[in-house]
């Protein structure tokens, strides 16, 4: 995410005071934990440790006189002489946090003491679990084999690399009960230094940090693909009774199988289809099903095969185009926008242009910059088309069958690593003539205090997300769009006008995205309702990048810990 | 050989052409300008067989046509057609010839100099001009424009404003001709300027590939917009481009010519899959109305080709020389003709611009209901079907 520098509001308070020592201790657990994570890893503190390190007290005020260079040689070690908080943090014991820093200045310290005094020492505490959860996987070996579906490993596989987002109020000097001075320079010191720190240090408006204050949470599930499929099948279970599991791609398999076979003028044309039955085993068994007329392979010209399949819906056929992924189809952009969308238009409703467009759509792991690009964006601008993009299964099937069904040409964004994943369909998806409505969005989880929208995989991170929130006590409704365009506007706005504040996920780039498009409906319909602005989480505005940690860093993550000056940070 | 069956000129009366002794149905023989050239093709015949009632239907269809076009000139200069205006007199010869080979069930695109070839293919005048107003009476609603004519009962499928499109949209036409085992062609028509785009040849190998009956017709009037062929094209001879796959050059003014190479080539592509057809053509306009077509060109140049390869005139030329009119009834037909066109600007000028609701129609097929917004989102919004 990007970097925001802002100031206190007039109030001068950043943390209600409720809260302000579940915060102060939050960020204590995250330094402890990285101090931790150096000491496991060997390796040195990076400059984010300088930086956590830069908001000790002063009793700490020997890592201040780290340089980055000296600190470099010196593997950070928690001193023994720090005094200890009050608050013993069950992690301690788990290993998860080898010290703890007092940095409670605050009055309210009966508060204190009782609330941590509740939180440590309880075991059936509901953060523990994600916290167990998250021990337990930095345990864990590194995963193998589901490379690919993952895409964003465990952090401890690569030390020294920052794993969080750390988010830090920016401190003026004003709020009386941080002591900053020495912080705030060490922190701008370490901001403007050449060791890179990051696209992860944030400063949060003061408005937005007492809006969402509430929902401050944002867990990082060191989550690697255990945790996310247990957080998942919690999720999970919420959807539907049926025992029925199946993956994405058998879903859109079993979609494109049975609308060819319910109507004669579907075909499938595109990259490696047919006998090399699908290049992500989409089209697995189609060909030796209904042969090459109706499975055709083309040779590798996008621009080609897409006019070819726009001139053939011209003509009435219901083609389906898969482009291998969406990167593909800038090569054949003028035939989907201005030889399809606007067809129909131009010639008054004479010619009707019954086509899909399918593929893989976003970012996988590791395929690089000019392989992991979002493309709802630039489609959904685009009057003339319609754009689909599913989560689960059900989603899946149901919106292909609509897409392919539907009179006008249709962009269906499907993700690459969600194909593998499964999802429990109830017995109605299963049935040949399911489909879903086009531009209506699904909610997916119901809240009362934040709604999170999002699409296609960021649905899985906003469930998970949300189930770490719940365990605050905060409340967030997700929203799983399913439809770019037409955009849902009516549910999200009876959401927003629900909950009060919002915060759009993708990934994305942010300018010109879908969650500024969303951003502006709500504004321009439920202005009146919001009391935080729209908070809007996207891909980082680079082209992506191929190394592990910067990828990454590129894209949202769920995080676990809050920290006094995490304000929040959802994602 | 221009030979007529016996007939003595004192026979013919100077009345309408329905009273001829000369029955319309008798066929005519007539040799084309030129010989083809073939590429990798065993080349057509010269001799092309035609009637009288066919020959007078060229003349009058041509000149039609190219009244209709100069009347375009003049509305656009009057400011009544807006935006883009691409004419297509000169090459009147490719629309009639091309109709005259196949039927309304072959499918014809083209890019935007459509005006004739959606006459050609039933479209009415005053849907065309009405379009070209952007009237409420156009053939796409006022809502296309001069480069978005489409006729889809009659077998035209526009009307592209991105030079080299339509070729792969033909080449799907063709593949959706197959895959519904019609027995049709479809003849996707380009110019000598868009003869280079890369999805041309992308089409092309796939409808090689795999048997399309897809015809690529290159009108070349050498001059893509104001690049002349030779500045274009290292290999300016299109009907070669294709490699494997065969081609015909044409004398594109001949309309005869042009009928006996569709007619060809719509029997080779419903066997063997595609062909190329170069049609050797030239436009008196320039590109469109805001290019005087001077600057690339000499006015001899233009002057010279009106004199020698002018379509309408060979065709009043074998009209005469086959007594099936005389100068003055061809005359006549002409008045006729001007009058129905302005007739028709006439009616058309009538009609109203399209209902401000018409903004919003048409986007989709099926609406889901959806709002849809103009440019100011609270005057101006409406709910799709």
């Amino acid at each position: 995410m990007g970097c925001g520098v802002s100031r206190l509001d007039a109030n001068g308070m950043a943390i209600p005071a409720r809260l302000r020592p579940i915060f102060l201790q939050r960020l204590e657990e995250i330094k402890l934990r990285r101090q931790n994570r150096h000491l496991n890893a060997g390796s040195t503190p990076s400059k984010k440790e300088l930086l956590l390190h830069a908001m000790d007290d002063d009793d700490n005020a020997s890592h201040h006189q780290h340089s980055p260079r000296a600190s470099k040689s010196v593997p950070s070690t928690p001193k023994k002489g720090d005094k200890m908080s009050k608050t013993e943090i069950y992690g301690k014991e788990n290993g998860i946090v080898a010290n703890i820093i007092n940095n409670n200045n605050n009055k309210d310290d009966d508060v204190v003491a009782k609330e941590s005094n509740s939180i440590g020492k309880g075991k059936n505490d509901p953060k523990e679990s994600a916290i167990e959860g998250a021990k337990a996987n930095m345990k864990d070996e590194d995963d193998d084999g589901n490379e690919r579906m993952i895409g964003h490993e465990d952090d401890d596989a690569f030390p020294g690399s920052p794993s969080f987002r750390v988010y830090f109020k920016d401190i003026n000097g004003e709020d009386d009960h941080i002591d900053d001075n020495g912080k705030r320079d060490a922190f701008k010191d370490a901001v403007s230094s050449d060791d890179g720190i990051s696209p992860m240090v944030v400063i949060r408006r003061e408005e937005d940090m007492l809006g969402i204050v509430r929902q401050r949470v944002a867990c990082k599930a060191n989550p690697v693909s255990s945790l996310e499929q247990g957080i998942r099948l919690i999720a999970s279970r919420a959807f539907s009774s049926s025992a029925k599991e199946m993956t994405v791609r058998d879903a859109l398999n079993s979609a494109l199988d049975e609308e060819m076979s319910a109507d004669p003028k579907v075909f499938i044309m595109g990259e490696e289809v047919g006998e090399y039955q699908g290049a992500y085993k989409i089209t697995k068994g189609l060909l030796d099903k209904y042969g090459p007329e109706r499975v055709v392979d083309t040779p590798i010209t996008e621009a080609g095969f897409t006019g070819i399949g726009v001139g053939a819906a011209y003509y009435g056929l219901r083609p389906v185009i898969e482009f291998m992924t969406f990167n593909f189809s800038m090569q054949a952009i003028d035939h989907i926008i201005n030889s399809a969308a606007k067809s129909n238009y131009m010639s008054a409703g004479q010619i009707s242009v019954p086509i899909v467009f399918r593929g893989p759509n976003g970012a996988a792991a590791g395929v690089g910059a000019q392989h992991s690009q979002c493309y709802a964006a630039w489609y959904g601008a685009c009057p003339g088309l319609k754009v689909l993009a599913p989560y689960s299964s059900e989603d899946a099937r149901g919106l292909l069958k609509a897409a392919i069904r539907d009179p006008d040409p249709v962009v269906f964004l499907e993700n690459e690593l969600l194909y593998g994943e499964s999802f429990p369909v109830s017995a109605e998806a299963l049935d040949s003539s399911f489909s879903l409505p086009i531009g209506k969005a699904k909610i997916e989880r119901e809240g009362r205090d934040v709604t999170i929208t999002a699409f296609s995989k960021m649905v899985g991170y906003a469930l998970q997300a949300a189930e770490i929130l719940a365990k605050e006590g905060i409340s967030a409704e997700v929203i799983n769009l399913r439809s770019i365009r037409p955009l849902d506007r009516s549910t999200i706005n009876a959401s927003v006008r629900k909950t009060n504040r919002l915060v759009t996920l993708e990934e994305g780039f942010p300018q010109h995205g879908v969650g500024a498009e969303i951003c502006a409906s709500v504004v321009e319909e439920s202005f009146e309702y919001l009391d935080a602005p729209v908070e809007r989480i996207a891909g980082a505005d680079v082209p992506m990048p191929y190394a592990a940690n910067l990828e990454r860093l590129a894209v949202p993550q769920v995080l676990i810990s809050s920290c006094p000056y995490i304000n929040y940070f959802v994602f | 050989m221009a030979q007529l069956t016996h007939r003595t000129s004192s026979l013919l009366k100077p009345l309408s052409f329905a009273t001829r002794h000369l029955s319309s149905t008798t066929p005519i023989t007539i040799e084309t300008s030129l010989p083809f050239t073939g590429h990798n093709i065993e080349p057509p015949s010269r001799s092309v067989e035609t009637t009288p009632q066919e020959l007078l239907k060229f003349f009058r269809d041509m000149a039609l046509m190219r009244r209709m076009e100069i009347a375009s000139d003049s509305l656009y200069k009057a400011k009544l057609i807006r935006g883009f205006c691409h004419l297509y007199d000169g090459q009147e010869a490719v629309a009639v010839g091309m109709e005259a080979a196949i039927t309304r069930k072959d499918c014809i695109i083209t890019a935007y100099r459509d005006h004739c070839l959606f006459l050609g293919r039933g479209g009415k005048l005053v849907e065309a001009f009405a379009e070209l107003m952007g009237r409420k009476e156009g053939c796409s609603k006022g809502k296309g424009g001069s480069m978005h004519f489409y006729k889809k009962e009659g077998g035209f499928y526009g009307g592209h404003g991105i030079v080299g499109a339509q070729v792969p949209l033909g080449c799907g036409l063709a593949f959706a001709q197959k895959y519904s085992k019609d027995e049709n062609v479809t003849f996707a028509m380009y110019g000598d300027g868009a003869a280079n785009q890369g999805q041309l040849f992308e089409a092309l190998n796939m409808a090689a590939l795999w048997d399309l009956p897809a015809i690529l017709v290159c009108e070349n009037n050498h001059y893509g917009m104001g690049t002349a062929e030779w500045r274009a094209a290292k290999s300016p001879a299109y009907y070669k481009r294709g490699d494997y796959v065969p081609g015909l050059k044409v004398d594109g003014m001949d309309a005869f010519a042009v009928k006996q190479a569709c007619k060809f080539a719509k029997e080779h592509a419903l066997k063997n899959g595609p062909i190329i057809l170069e049609m050797d053509t030239y436009r008196y306009h320039g590109h469109s109305m805001s290019d005087p077509g001077s600057t690339y060109r000499t006015r001899d140049e233009i002057s010279g080709v009106r004199q020698e390869r002018d379509p309408v005139e060979r065709i009043r030329k074998l009209v005469l020389a086959h007594d099936l009119a005389t100068e003055k009834e061809l005359k006549d037909t002409e008045k006729e003709l001007r009058k129905e066109v302005d007739d028709a600007i006439a009616k058309a000028k009538e009609s109203p611009l399209p209902d401000p609701s018409e903004l919003f129609t048409n986007i989709y097929v099926k609406g889901y209901g959806v709002e849809s917004y103009g440019a100011d989102r609270k005057e101006l919004r409406a709910v799709l079907p």
